[in-house]
């Protein structure tokens, strides 16, 4: 069995073997081995020019990692949270995305940045929110979450050979999960995949909403209702047609998204069902989000915030019943 | 866009060097002036940020980088394209919004990108361009290439976060990146000792641990010595040098700027420290340049710019069905 982190990492000392283009930044990347641990002992075997720890200075970080990528290398960034990213959002938004575009495809930019999302692990208001829809929102750069082992470790060598920035969101309470890593080739950075088939509804979740729709499924199937969970993998650019495809043969479907539900990624794709598959619904999409507060510390508060499985249990019902 | 002959310059105690940094200064100002009557014939739209007073700058420091370096610029880098060696028809195409234009046509004003040059354009967001000339430096360091990088930004920028980070990182990482800051005394229309607290500019940069000069930024044959001294410096032992340079700029902050916070004696005085006045005046003095003489590079720069608005009339517009293109690569891996 690997973790998603041990996956994560292996994936990155792959990466930097096959091509010495490749480097890691961020803070503590070195020997503090990473504020999760996935760079552990990579600093051992590629030393300090290719593990380079950077001072407190986001915007800069990221855009040294936006310079060193136009001109010749393939930096992997690492921001410790989604969080901390707003102090790098100029650098992001400015410039990774717009370069190629407004420099008329003279200058591309193909980066990684890698930052932990999300909530459950009692981290309070700065350090659990799911901002990664803001970042779906924007023409230039391409959104990863995996939700896999399989893909916490597939999903590095296609960003990096992506001419273009890739942003990859790696849930905070994923690092321990275990899981087989059967494939070790790279997988594809495209799609969306299902994780579970079935005909009743589609429940369509990410990264650390994975989890949640696959618990509510099993519950489900107790009551005789077979849910469908579509794991979204690449936020952007989002893959209609799988998403389609599922709805159009369950007729129901329920978007489980720990971001908050106004103006969020789970409102897009409910617009995007609404508008190619109004038709085949047989009930109203419906969403569950996080509760739409500051993240609490108390745990249970933050578990009365975030979606749980009977939450979507109970969205189900109200559809189905 | 190839390096043309319109911007070289002869080396330093050559024949003709103080008149090929005099014809590349008067080709700047030129440029812009004429530039004016297209912003109120609206040919050029947009924001359109002049360099008018401050082309000695661009003028002394380009020579000093080779066709290896890299240049990042601001928003205000009309000069900078063309001292680099963009050619006066792709500036003035890309103000025109022309696909012709250096970008295309798509950045306009702001957004000068040139490959061939490695001129890396055109940063609107002050600071933004700071970072980037990090990276650039890094990853020439990291290919063992020779390169130097030299940024361009305001005295506005030494406010930004990211002033502070980039000369920290610069300076902790030992990369070859020429910090150029053109202290033209306003960050738009705030004076800079009512926005920042120190305004002595290089002890601030100095404290990161680097060499920071001030150059009298009106006087072009000091900028270029500075740069020239500063670049081999950098390419010397690989770490990074700050240039104050200290200038002016006559014109407004932008076309929408009515100037409401500057007083004209104060733009009179620097007037009369013309960069391109005093240059004349130091070549007539020395018996380098008569009035057929300036009168010829009037002629060339205004045969050259005409040639380029010309162009740009003529040129074509980007067609709308390649308004998505260029998001992103076209190429997959």
């Amino acid at each position: 069995m690997t973790t998603y982190r041990e996956a994560m990492r292996e994936a990155i000392r792959a990466a930097m073997r096959a091509d010495e283009r490749v480097f890691l930044m961020g803070e503590d990347v070195g020997p503090y081995g990473g504020t999760f641990a996935v760079s552990l002992g990579l600093l051992e075997e590629f030393g300090p020019e290719r593990i380079r720890d950077t001072p407190l200075s986001e915007s800069t970080f990221v855009g040294a990692g936006i310079g060193a990528a136009m001109n010749g290398m393939r930096p992997i960034v690492e921001v410790m949270t989604v969080n901390f990213s707003m102090l790098a959002l100029d650098q992001i938004v400015n410039n990774a995305a717009t370069l190629r575009h407004m420099s008329g495809n003279q200058f591309g930019v193909p980066l990684v940045i890698r930052m932990t999302t999300g909530a459950g692990r009692q981290l309070a208001a700065q350090h659990s929110h799911s901002l990664e829809g803001w970042y779906a929102h924007i023409p230039g750069l391409r959104i990863l979450a995996p939700g896999t082992v399989t893909d916490a470790y597939g999903m590095l060598a296609p960003a990096l050979a992506d001419p273009d920035p890739v942003l990859i969101f790696e849930h905070g309470t994923l690092y321990n999960l275990d899981g087989e890593l059967d494939d070790q080739t790279a997988v594809d950075i495209d799609s969306a995949a299902v994780r579970r088939p079935g005909r009743d509804v589609t429940l369509i979740a990410y990264g650390g909403t994975l989890g949640t729709a696959l618990t509510a499924a099993e519950q489900l199937s107790g009551d005789g209702v077979e849910a469908e969970v579509i794991d979204l993998r690449t936020l952007r650019p989002l893959d209609d047609e799988t998403v389609m495809g599922s709805v159009r043969r369950t007729h129901r479907a329920v978007i489980v998204d720990e971001g908050w539900r106004s103006g969020s990624l789970a409102a897009e794709i409910s617009a995007r069902i609404t508008e190619q598959a109004f038709y085949d619904l047989d009930a109203p999409v419906d969403r569950v989000c996080s509760a739409e507060v500051p993240m609490p510390y108390p745990r249970h508060l933050e578990q009365a915030a975030l979606p749980q499985p009977d939450d979507v249990v109970a969205a189900v019902a109200r559809m189905t019943g | 866009m190839s390096v043309t002959a319109t911007n070289q310059i002869a080396p330093t105690g050559q024949d003709g060097h103080r008149r090929d940094l005099l014809h590349q200064m008067l080709r700047i100002r030129r440029f812009e002036e004429r530039c004016v009557e297209l912003y109120s014939a609206e040919h050029i739209r947009g924001f359109m940020h002049l360099y008018i007073g401050e082309e000695a700058v661009a003028t002394g420091v380009m020579p000093a980088l080779t066709p290896q370096d890299a240049v990042v610029s601001t928003y205000r880098e009309h000069g900078h394209a063309l001292a680099r060696g963009v050619t006066a028809e792709a500036v003035m195409a890309e103000m025109f919004g022309k696909v012709t234009g250096c970008s295309l046509g798509r950045g306009g004003s702001m957004h000068l990108f040139d490959a061939a040059t490695r001129f890396y354009g055109g940063n609107a967001i002050v600071g933004g361009g700071l970072p980037l000339a990090v990276g650039l430096a890094l990853a020439d360091r990291m290919r063992d290439r020779q390169g130097v990088t030299a940024c361009f930004f305001g005295d506005g920028a030494v406010a930004e976060g990211e002033f502070h980070e980039s000369l920290n990182l610069a300076t902790l990482w030992r990369l070859p990146v020429l910090f150029c800051c053109e202290n033209n005394l306003y960050a738009m229309g705030t004076r800079i000792d009512r926005a920042q607290a120190s305004t002595d500019l290089t002890g601030r940069a100095a404290s990161y641990g680097l060499e920071a000069t001030s150059v009298d930024g009106m006087d072009v044959l000091a900028v270029e010595t500075a740069a020239r001294s500063a670049t081999e410096a950098i390419r010397d032992d690989g770490r990074p040098r700050f240039l104050e340079f200290r200038t002016y700029r006559y014109r407004a902050h932008s076309m929408y700027d009515p100037d409401r916070y500057r007083d004209k004696a104060e733009i009179e005085a620097w007037r009369e420290r013309d960069p391109i006045d005093a240059l004349v005046r130091h070549m007539r003095e020395a018996g380098e340049l008569t009035d057929r003489d300036l009168s010829g590079l009037e002629a060339d720069v205004d045969a050259e710019i005409d040639a380029a608005i010309a162009a740009a009339h003529a040129a074509a517009y980007e067609p709308v069905e390649d308004l998505t293109r260029f998001v992103y690569a076209e190429v997959s891996p």
